[in-house]
């Protein structure tokens, strides 16, 4: 009873130390004063992560404290954007959010339990990642011209590899499909790696994918690329011609990431966050990192939480009337 | 030829730096524990320790993070011969005869013939990756949808063979097992199936959530029953030798052997290669055995043959990453996240472009395979010591480090409360001689199978008949639709046996 009633006590103190450290006014001039959470809605490693850590590495630095990232995996990364949604607005929790989670669910999830603009403050837009049209290394077509002849001949005979649905290969495919006007047999895989491992062996004809995993392939032959959905090429892949260049201008798509947080969160929390992100956009070693993935590093006009507050509002826009509702 | 000397050497240089041992030796270690640990699995344990490896100089990175991956095959047997949970889904089966000898006694030698087997099926498959990496990789692209989805039929009928009862509960259970993979997010409409709205179902169930209920709650709420009582002394007082007789090992050596052979193979094919293996080897033990009734009741070849193939096929997978670039699994794609983010792309040159990454990797395997037996082996006396705990400070234990690990692998209360669920569900079946395991095994195949039997049908345009045409799938269901013969009708049994005996005689 004794050791019953003091652990209680000890509890309750705990409790009261815990309530007031959460209670206590968030005074923005101070922020940060603890460590800072950033959901990524994705795991550990992939595209997304490995960008989101690059960066947040850089800002824990500016400011001052560890940057703690979280991955919450699941239904297209809506799991974690739903929670981040719901996280206090206090600047201590924030997630790196990408073309899906932000845009894209908008008209793929007829039940998100957020919505990008409504639930969030934008804060920083942290890189993009092209999107590349590739094929098997035996697929008739040699260049984007007669890859568009052909896929529109073929309609009924040809395959689409995609990541999963609402995957932002599945996702570009669809953009493609509709700038093209066909609707071909879309076949899902669990993930780039399955989806990828399917092309290399042929099974499938072709994929939009995300540049980083797909230029050790091209460069070796085991695939081909036909254009790059970028307005500039990359110097990654500098004989790989743009959509623009190979006839196809309508095709831009390119899987962008970038920091969020709950709706609410104080201007001047957002504006030291911004800050910190964009000091580590013109940081010589992140940048080095963030080219070797090929990602694209955004402007310092597009750097802005307003910027990225526009540019979420033109791809939802962009987006609705391609994707149909999944379920 | 002498490039692979040459090779070898230059991958040994590597893994003997200091820095590389002392990492091959964390992640044997963190691997072991990790096994050890019930419900904390390898994807949820090499995503939390991705973070670290940044400051890591990369071949260093990649020799722990591969170390953590085969040394959990070694821990993963514990729980499941010990107390009955399999840590991993390649450990199920070692649990169904691994805990009835622990239940007999023997639960020392169960461990070291689980610590030899994968030993020797590590050394084995360390070898197979340097001489025939290459070559089999084709293997991996020879495999499309249809001959996926054969393979998965061959997999359950491997389930059937697995019960030790009834049949028709074994198939029943399978069922179930399917019929719970269906849970979650449809593979081509992303439509949401039997989630009822609640958001953590919308992936579906995880295989430690329902794992840990099934074989961990459950077995837990049975000891606990009044009628149990007897049978928990039993296992702690009835400890005989702690390493394996001579018996033991001669009777082992083949189970050791053919268990290598099939996880090699099973191995190299992305997805649930080492979870099928370990199905197949125990299988297949089974069907050669003079007397198979021995297995599930404490059958030493039923622990030596799957955890060595569980092991050997742990080491393969690591082919269609080196040679391909290709991740296979999870675990492998967050290897390629590390890589990435060491700013090494991996594809089909990096054998060519990383010498040192993948000849040192492959030498450490080898490596970490001698500390991981030096390891565990002395750790057998210790873990039977454990069965000495009295149970009402075990069964705490075993609970709280069961939640923590299902907890971990999503972050979701929702997985814990489930697997309170299942626990029930688990101990409701045993009770009524259902067995869990074609369960579990129908929950781990449902999804590969319905995903490639969709992926085949759309390729095919809904034509049934490549599941026949293409060589390597038909050869997979005839060989599906003979195991099916053989464990449904007993009366062909019998003659089959007759034939045997007359063709031996």
């Amino acid at each position: 009873m004794n050791w019953c009633g003091r652990s209680l006590a000890s509890a309750s103190l705990a409790l009261a130390a815990l309530l007031s450290a959460v209670v206590a006014p968030a005074r923005a001039q101070d922020y940060p004063t603890r460590s800072i959470t950033m959901i990524v809605p994705f795991a550990a490693g992939g595209p997304t992560d490995v960008i989101a850590r690059i960066v947040t590495g850089h800002m824990a630095q500016t400011l001052g404290q560890s940057i703690i990232i979280e991955n919450v995996v699941g239904a297209g990364g809506t799991t974690a954007s739903a929670r981040a949604a719901r996280a206090a607005n206090d600047g201590y929790t924030l997630i790196t959010g990408h073309m899906g989670t932000h845009a894209a669910s908008v008209p793929l999830y007829p039940n998100l339990a957020y919505h990008p603009e409504k639930s969030f403050e934008p804060v920083g837009l942290l890189a993009g990642t092209p999107i590349l049209i590739l094929a098997r290394k035996d697929f008739p077509p040699k260049d984007l011209k007669e890859f568009v002849t052909y896929v529109k001949a073929n309609a009924e005979k040809v395959n689409a590899a995609h990541a999963g649905v609402g995957s932002v290969s599945h996702v570009s495919c669809q953009l493609l499909n509709s700038v093209l006007g066909i609707e071909p047999v879309g076949v899902p895989f669990n993930g780039t790696g399955p989806a990828m491992n399917a092309l290399v062996a042929g099974q499938v004809d072709y994929m939009c994918d995300q540049i980083v995993n797909a230029v050790p392939q091209i460069n070796a032959g085991t695939i081909k690329a036909y254009a790059i959905a970028t307005p500039e090429r990359n110097p990654s892949l500098p004989n790989v011609p743009t959509t623009a260049e190979a006839g196809l201008p309508a095709f831009q798509a390119q899987a962008w990431n970038a920091i969020f947080a709950p709706k609410g969160t104080p201007a001047p929390i957002i504006a030291k966050l911004n800050a910190a992100a964009v000091k580590a956009l013109d940081d010589e070693t992140v940048r080095k990192r963030l080219l070797e993935l090929g990602s694209v590093i955004p402007q310092p006009a597009d750097r802005t939480p307003e910027a990225l507050g526009t540019l979420v509002n033109n791809e939802i826009k962009k987006w609705t009337p391609v994707l149909k509702p999944a379920g | 030829m002498v490039d692979l000397f040459a090779n070898l050497a230059h991958g040994f240089a590597v893994a003997f730096s200091p820095i590389n041992l002392l990492m091959c030796l964390i992640g044997a270690l963190v691997g072991t524990l990790v096994g050890v640990l019930p419900g904390i699995g390898t994807i949820a344990t090499v995503a939390m320790l991705l973070p670290i490896t940044f400051g890591l100089p990369p071949v260093g990175a990649l020799i722990m993070l591969a170390g953590i991956y085969y040394g959990a095959q070694y821990g993963g047997s514990t729980t499941s011969i010990l107390v009955n949970i399999p840590g991993e889904a390649t450990s199920v089966v070692t649990a169904l005869d691994g805990h009835q000898m622990a239940k007999q006694g023997r639960a020392g030698p169960a461990l070291a013939i689980a610590a030899i087997g994968s030993f020797f099926a590590g050394c084995v498959a360390t070898v197979l990756i340097a001489i025939l990496g290459a070559p089999l990789t084709k293997l991996a692209l020879a495999f499309g949808p249809a001959e996926y989805f054969s393979l998965m039929v061959l997999g359950l009928i491997f389930a059937v063979v697995l019960a030790k009862g009834s049949v028709l509960k074994a198939i029943a259970m399978i069922v179930f097992g399917l019929l719970l993979s269906m849970v979650g997010s449809d593979i081509e409409t992303g439509a949401s199936r039997m989630a009822f709205n609640i958001p953590e179902l919308a992936d579906g169930l995880g295989f430690a959530t329902v794992a840990m209920g099934v074989f961990g709650f459950a077995e837990i709420i049975r000891n606990l029953d009044h009628g149990a009582e007897m049978s928990r002394d039993l296992v702690q007082q009835k400890i005989t030798g702690l390493m394996p007789t001579r018996k033991d090992l001669i009777d082992s050596a083949p189970a050791i052997g053919r268990g290598t052979v099939l996880g090699s193979i099973l191995g190299i094919l992305p997805g649930g290669g080492a979870v099928i293996a370990s199905f197949a080897a125990y299988t297949l033990e089974k069907k050669l055995a003079k007397n198979p009734s021995r297995f599930g009741r404490g059958a030493i070849e039923g622990v030596a043959a799957p955890e060595s193939a569980n092991n050997a096929a742990a080491q393969t997978s690591f082919i269609p990453l080196l040679t391909l670039g290709i991740p296979p699994n999870a675990v492998m794609a967050l290897m390629v996240g590390a890589m990435t983010i060491h700013g090494i792309v991996p594809g089909p040159q990096v054998m060519q472009k990383q010498p040192d990454l993948v000849w040192g990797m492959i030498a450490s395997m080898w490596i970490g395979n001698l500390m991981l037996v030096i390891i565990n082996l002395p750790l057998v006396g210790i873990w039977v010591r454990l069965l000495r705990v009295p149970y009402r400070l075990m069964f705490p234990s075993i609970v709280i480090f069961c939640a923590i690990g299902i907890y971990s692998v999503n972050n979701a209360p929702v997985d814990v409360i489930l697997a309170g669920v299942f626990g029930l569900v688990g101990y409701w079946l045993i009770k009524h001689d259902f067995e869990p395991a074609p369960l579990l095994l129908g929950m781990v195949l449902g999804p590969l199978m319905e995903e490639n039997l969709r992926r085949a049908l759309l390729i095919s345009r809904g034509d049934w008949s490549v599941f026949v045409s293409r060589p390597l799938s038909a050869v997979l269901l005839a060989i599906a639709a003979g195991l099916l013969v053989l464990a449904v009708l007993p009366t062909l049994r019998a003659k089959r046996d007759e034939v045997f005996v007359e063709s031996e005689g």
